[in-house]
């Protein structure tokens, strides 16, 4: 009674033994035996609910950030992709000709027949007035050298042929010369009204070309012919066929459907025009389509230039991919280029080679540093930490510029060694424009990033291990060889993938100093996007690039964790 | 390892042989560069060796430690004065330093000094591997950071070269001017290059660093899902090669419109800085005491003041030091603003590689000078602020 501790007024912790305790602990639980929260769920159940807010708050931070990434960065990594494999040009260009092509066979070792060179007539008639056709004859240069120039001339060569036509018919009647014949030959009536009523200044559209009823069945190639036109110069010149001469491309149709059609049986407006036209077209000089092509350009009756059509024909190809390690998409399928042709093969054997020995270079000179910085007293090493971070934190061009200034022939080092009398004024070193100025400047540039993650390895050894070794008896070098190197493995690892995967995408370093044989393959990939515009070649070499670097970046992920990327010591 | 500070082995003055071989050969390794400069290379090492050993056998026998001070100082003189006789100016500074380093070279090989760090129980081998370790890492050290010191005084050329004039090296103050910093701020490209920098960079760090921050919060909290697969995207502009995210940002951007405008070039150099803020805050948070966040819930503040009056303040240091390397990330970066951008949005960098690679200008080498003095000043920001985030994660509970 005299303990002052059990004081029976103060409220104690309920004991299993408390049948008063226990009473109230049964409130918290249902008739399943579930723990009930404060207000009567079931507790698993507002666990699950917080931890799903918890969940999602979370997700709401991360979010914007997300979204941002995406569509900044992640997008346009995704659409270099889909460029490395994007070839809609050929089917976008030549859509017929392609579809016509398709039952050709290549083995067959013959030029097709003539409704693919129909088709291409077609096509090509299309493409030039849109002017489209160097573009994919630029395209098609990357694979066989020579068609860009075949399309460039067969771009101007094309209308020639509707020309002969044309000549006949203006010949046979001057009517043909006026541009109302042909609008009201073709146009319904309809629409005549609305073009003659159409004023420039009203600022309305043109009204749409129409077809006069029963051509589509009389003429069907020339009214076909006659709409793509119309639409044509309506949508791009904003003119209309009343004041435009038709292509030379309508002449032709028209020729091949009075040759094909009886038309006695038109009666609309310039009926005699038409019928005499019928009756004289059988003695029209022409020439056979194919022919025309090939008088054109003998290459048209090439299998080579019609295979490579064909073989460019699908939507995605692997083309570009083949080309960025020297190999040809051919009509036979994928063969090896020429071995004076090969140069991305060297080149990304160069970029490996030498991205190997920047790094072997850094791993050489980081790692006594990294040692010295981890083995001193925490003040000095302080102090020599500033002579690793400031290069850190220096811009790029401020180093790279300073090793041009260093290893040029007029440079610092050139100069020192004249006047120390090593090297004779004559023969100055060459060290700038070569391998060798990319490898020194760019161990310079990535030095720092082998040292951080070294010194931040080394700095966790702890330096009894070696003492212990030294007092079992180990000498100087084993106890170095077999208890502290062993520990510092980790960070050349770690220092090593990173040295790697930066030099290996380097770009600005090697352009300044690397000459043409210090440069790597990212410099390629600039020259193709700036230079020759072939951006699916670029964006392929990317791609390959990109592949290496992400294995790369896995490595490290399992080796050092991505979350231990440490910056700034 | 022991503080220099602190005596471990007794010094002693060496067998006079063992001083003067030691010394002759310092001698004629630098007797070496004045013989080849002078035209006889044997002869320099000869009369290198000989004058050193001469000197050192004189402090060592006759002078000894009482008249060290004015030994070393007679050293100094004289070989200063050696140094104006054969190379004008530039002799005599090489001289008074070759000078001041030979009579301490002298007294600390000759009375053991160079023992005095380390313990007495090294071998002679031991020894020399010590200090060629040092003097290996010493060139290492020399490797890091001349090409950055070279730039500073040429940037101060009179003339219009890459290399040190004659009338630099001779100290004379006609070889100097600030004709390349006048032309810096004069010239209008290299104006408007500065001011697109400014523009471009600090809007983007400010992007960077508030959707940088939000999501290492989210990203800190203990229940997120895919959280592995969140933290790769986001670090990925870091580790994609600068080129790819160039070629690929050119492509798109160019199909949205936005290749060539200063809002395509905000927007890439934004996401390439988002990684280091990712990172640098989330390793701030590491350390952060969530139940700080809990007893404001609890004082009846809301979450967002909570996050600016609790949270904001203590992972300050982190985000300032993720958003500085975000501003440096684009200051320094040339190969986006190549592709992404157009002739209006040139920056420094990119008329800093432009410059290299077609007129070579010293202007350059002012403005590398000036970067340098900014890395300067973003590295010390950096470091204080590491240094303090570290003193109150050691101060914090938990």
């Amino acid at each position: 009674m005299s303990d002052a501790t059990s004081d029976p007024n103060k409220i104690e912790a309920p004991t299993p033994d408390d049948p008063l305790a226990q009473a109230k602990a049964l409130d918290n639980v249902d008739d399943r035996g579930r723990m009930l929260a404060a207000d009567g769920t079931p507790l698993k159940r507002q666990l699950a609910k917080s931890l799903r807010i918890q969940k999602i708050r979370a997700l709401a931070l991360i979010a914007p950030l997300l979204l941002f990434v995406l569509l900044t960065f992640i997008a346009p990594i995704a659409d270099m992709l889909f460029r490395s494999v994007e070839n809609e040009i050929v089917s976008e260009t030549l859509p017929r000709t392609v579809e016509a092509l398709a039952d050709w066979d290549y083995d067959s070792g013959e030029s097709p027949g003539d409704e693919v060179y129909a088709a291409l007539y077609d096509d090509l008639f299309l493409a030039q007035e849109r002017k489209e056709h160097t573009r994919l004859g630029t395209r098609l240069n990357y694979e066989l050298t020579g068609v860009s120039s075949l399309f460039r001339r067969s771009g101007r060569g094309v209308d020639d042929i509707g020309e002969l036509y044309q000549d006949q018919f203006e010949d046979l009647n001057e009517l043909w010369e006026e541009e109302r014949t042909w609008a009201e030959l073709m146009g319904s009536d309809e629409w005549l009204a609305a073009q003659e009523a159409w004023d420039e200044e009203s600022g309305e559209p043109l009204p749409d070309f129409q077809l006069r009823e029963g051509m589509p069945t009389l003429l069907p190639e020339t009214s076909r012919q006659m709409l793509t036109f119309a639409e044509f110069i309506r949508t791009e010149d904003n003119e209309s066929p009343l004041e435009e001469e038709p292509w030379t491309r309508v002449w032709a149709a028209l020729y091949t459907d009075l040759t094909n059609k009886d038309v006695s049986g038109y009666s609309g407006p310039h009926t005699d025009l038409l019928q005499e036209a019928s009756a004289a077209v059988g003695d029209f000089e022409t020439t056979p389509i194919k022919q025309a092509f090939l008088d054109m350009d003998e290459d048209w009756g090439d299998p080579e230039v019609w295979g490579t059509i064909q073989a460019f024909s699908p939507d995605y190809t692997s083309g570009y991919f083949l080309n960025a390690v020297d190999m040809q998409k051919t009509p036979d399928g994928a063969a090896m280029r020429d071995e004076d042709e090969r140069i991305y093969g060297l080149l990304f054997k160069r970029t490996m080679f030498m991205s190997l020995v920047i790094t072997f270079s850094c791993i050489l000179l980081g790692y006594p540093v990294a040692y010295l910085l981890a083995t001193l007293p925490m003040r000095s090493a302080n102090l020599l930490m500033i002579l690793v971070l400031l290069p850190f934190w220096t811009s790029l061009l401020v180093r790279t510029s300073a090793w041009k200034v260093m290893l040029q022939s007029q440079g610092v080092i050139n100069d020192v060694l004249v006047w120390l009398g090593l090297v004779g004024d004559a023969n100055r070193l060459v060290m700038i424009n070569n391998q060798f100025g990319t490898i020194v400047a760019m161990t310079h540039i990535l030095l720092p990033f082998m040292i951080l993650p070294m010194y931040s390895v080394m700095s966790t050894i702890p330096p009894s291990y070696v003492r212990a070794a030294k007092s079992l008896g180990a000498t100087n070098v084993t106890a170095f060889r077999r208890v502290y190197f062993p520990q510092s493995v980790p960070g050349i690892g770690a220092g090593s993938i990173l040295v790697f995967i930066l030099s290996i995408g380097y770009y600005i370093t090697p352009e300044i100093v690397g000459g043409t044989t210090g440069t790597f393959i990212s410099n390629r990939i600039a020259y193709h996007i700036s230079s020759s515009l072939n951006w699916g070649l670029a964006a392929a070499l990317g791609t390959i690039l990109l592949a290496v670097v992400l294995i790369l970046y896995w490595a490290y992920d399992k080796i050092v964790g991505i979350d231990n990327v440490k910056l700034g010591g | 390892m022991a503080t220099p500070n602190v005596v471990i082995t007794e010094t002693r003055t060496m067998p006079y042989g063992f001083t003067c071989g030691v010394v002759a050969a310092a001698g004629a390794f630098f007797g070496l560069f004045v013989g080849t400069a002078q035209g006889s290379g044997l002869v320099g090492i000869v009369l290198g060796a000989a004058i050193c050993a001469g000197l050192a056998y004189l402090a060592m026998a006759y002078l000894g430690t009482a008249q060290e001070r004015a030994f070393k100082w007679g050293v100094v003189a004289l070989f200063a004065l050696a140094g104006l006789l054969i190379g004008g100016v530039p002799g005599l500074v090489v001289g008074a330093l070759f000078g001041w380093f030979l009579g301490w070279f002298i007294y600390w090989v000759g009375r053991c000094r160079y023992r005095m760090a380390l313990p007495p129980y090294l071998t002679g081998g031991q020894v020399l591997w010590h200090y060629s370790f040092r003097v290996i890492c010493g060139a290492i050290f020399v490797f890091l950071i001349t090409p950055i010191l070279v730039v500073m005084p040429l940037s101060f050329n009179a003339e219009n070269f890459f290399t040190f004039t004659p009338e630099m090296l001779s100290f004379d103050p006609e070889g100097y001017s600030l004709r390349h910093y006048r032309n810096f701020f004069q010239s209008n490209e290299w104006q408007s290059a500065l001011r697109n920098s400014l523009i471009i960079a600090p809007i983007a760090t400010l992007l960077a660093v508030s959707f940088g921050t939000l999501a290492a919060i989210g990203l800190s909290q203990p229940h997120v899902p895919g959280r592995q697969v969140i933290m790769a995207i986001l670090i990925s502009p870091m580790i994609v090669p600068l080129i790819i995210s160039a070629a690929g940002m050119y492509f798109f951007y160019s199909r949205i419109g936005l290749q060539g405008t200063y809002l395509g070039v905000i927007l890439a150099h934004a996401a390439l800085g988002i990684p280091f803020v990712i990172i640098t805050v989330t390793a701030t948070l590491v350390g952060f005491d969530r139940s700080l966040t809990r007893a404001s819930a609890n004082l009846g503040a809301n979450p967002v003041t909570t996050f600016f009056k609790v949270q904001m303040p203590l992972i300050l240091p982190g985000v300032i030091s993720g958003g500085l390397f975000a501003f440096i990330t684009s200051f320094d970066e040339v190969v986006i603003v190549l592709f992404v951008g157009s002739a209006n949005q040139q920056t420094l960098p990119w008329q800093m590689f432009t410059g290299l690679r077609e007129q070579i200008s010293p202007t350059i080498l002012a403005v590398a000078t000036i970067l340098v003095g900014i890395s300067i000043c973003l590295l010390t920001t950096v470091e204080i602020l590491r240094r303090r985030s570290e003193k109150m994660r050691g101060m914090s509970p938990g």
